[in-house]
C-alpha cells in the first residue's frame, strides 16, 4: 500500500479524513481552552492578592 | 485487619480526601498528567491500528474506518451523563461540594462528545445509507441527548447563587438519565436504520480482533481523555468557587515566586 492509496480511502477519503479530523480537533479544542482558561483565572487571582496587599499597605 | 476492610478503609479516605476541594485539587496536579499521557498513548496506537492494519470492511469499504471515532463519541456521551447524574445524586443525597463540580464540569464535555457522534454518524450516514439524517429513534434520541447537556449547563447558568444553581442542575441531570437505557435500546425496541450493537451483542463481539483491538483501544483513550479534561476543568472551577480562600491565594502565591 502507497501512501496516495491510504489517503484516497478507498474513494472515502471526504468521510473519514472530515471525522478523523474534526474528533481530534475537538479534543484539543477541550485541553486548548481549559489551559488558556486556568491562565486566566491564575492571572485574576494574582491580581485580586495584589490589590488587596496594597490595599493594607496604604491604610 | 481483613484485606476487605482494608480495602474499604482505602476507598473511604480517597472519598473524603476527593470530597475536599482542597484536598482534590493537590491530587489533580498529579494525577491530570498521567490520565493525559494514557490518552494520548491510547489513542496514537488506536489510530495506527485503525487506520493502517485493520483491512478494508467487505461490505463497507475503507469507510468503516469512521467507526473508530464514531463509537467512542457515542459511548462516551452516554458515560459522561452516567458519571454526571450519579456524581449530581451524591452532591444532592450527601451534600458533596466536589461532586457539584464533576458534574457541572461533565456537562460541556458530554455535550462535545454527543455533537462528535452526531456529526461523525452523519458523515458516516451519507455514504452508506444515502442520507445525512433520518428521523429514526437512535438518531432522534441521540438528539435529545444534546439537549438535555445543554439544559443542564443552561440550568446551572441561570440561577446568581450558586447553591440554588447546583441542586436545580442536579435535578434536571437526575431526572434526565432516562434517557440513556432509551437510547441504548432504541435500536432493539424501534425498527432503526441504525445498526445494532456490535462490541455487547449476544454471543460475543461481532467483530475480528484486528478490527475489534483498535475500536477498544480509542474507546479507551476517549474515555482517559474524559478524566484528563474532567480534572482540568475541575481544577478550574476549584479556583474559582474557592478564590476568597486562604489556601487558594497561598498556592497562587507561592506559584507566582
Amino acid at each position: 500500500m502507497n501512501w496516495s492509496e491510504f489517503f484516497h480511502m478507498g474513494g472515502y477519503a471526504f468521510h473519514v479524513w472530515s471525522c478523523w479530523a474534526l474528533s481530534t480537533a475537538c479534543l484539543l479544542f477541550i485541553v486548548a481552552f481549559a489551559k488558556f482558561r486556568n491562565a486566566r483565572i491564575k492571572r485574576d487571582i494574582a491580581r485580586q492578592i495584589q490589590r488587596e496587599e496594597r490595599h493594607q499597605n496604604n491604610s | 485487619m481483613n484485606p476487605v476492610s482494608i480495602i474499604w478503609k482505602f476507598l473511604v479516605t480517597v472519598y473524603h480526601r476527593l470530597g475536599s476541594p482542597r484536598e482534590f485539587y493537590q491530587i489533580a496536579q498529579y494525577t491530570t498528567p498521567i490520565f493525559g499521557l494514557l490518552s494520548l498513548v491510547l489513542f496514537v496506537c488506536g489510530a495506527y491500528l485503525g487506520l493502517f492494519q485493520a483491512p478494508a470492511d467487505y461490505q463497507q469499504g475503507d469507510s468503516f474506518r469512521i467507526i473508530y471515532v464514531h463509537v467512542p463519541a457515542a459511548w462516551l456521551s452516554l458515560f459522561v451523563y452516567m458519571v454526571m447524574a450519579t456524581a449530581a445524586a451524591i452532591g444532592i443525597i450527601w451534600r458533596m461540594k466536589m461532586a457539584f463540580v464533576v458534574a457541572i464540569c461533565s456537562a460541556p464535555l458530554g455535550a462535545v462528545f454527543t455533537a462528535l457522534a452526531l456529526i461523525t454518524g452523519s458523515i458516516w450516514g451519507k455514504p452508506i445509507w444515502g442520507t445525512w439524517w433520518t428521523w429514526d429513534a437512535r438518531l432522534t434520541s441521540e438528539l435529545i441527548l444534546l439537549f438535555l447537556y445543554f439544559g443542564v449547563m443552561a440550568t446551572y447558568h441561570a440561577f446568581e447563587e450558586r447553591k440554588t444553581a447546583e441542586k436545580a442542575m442536579a435535578m434536571l441531570a437526575i431526572i434526565g438519565v432516562v434517557i440513556v437505557p432509551i437510547i441504548h435500546y432504541s435500536v432493539e425496541w424501534w425498527s432503526s436504520l441504525h445498526q445494532g450493537a456490535t462490541i455487547f451483542a449476544e454471543g460475543g463481539p461481532r467483530m475480528p480482533a484486528d478490527m475489534l483491538t483498535p475500536l477498544i483501544l480509542m474507546i479507551l483513550s476517549f474515555m482517559f481523555f474524559y478524566g484528563y479534561a474532567l480534572f482540568l476543568s475541575a481544577q478550574n472551577k476549584v479556583l474559582l468557587n474557592e478564590r476568597k480562600s486562604q489556601w487558594v491565594k497561598a498556592a497562587i502565591s507561592a506559584a507566582e515566586k
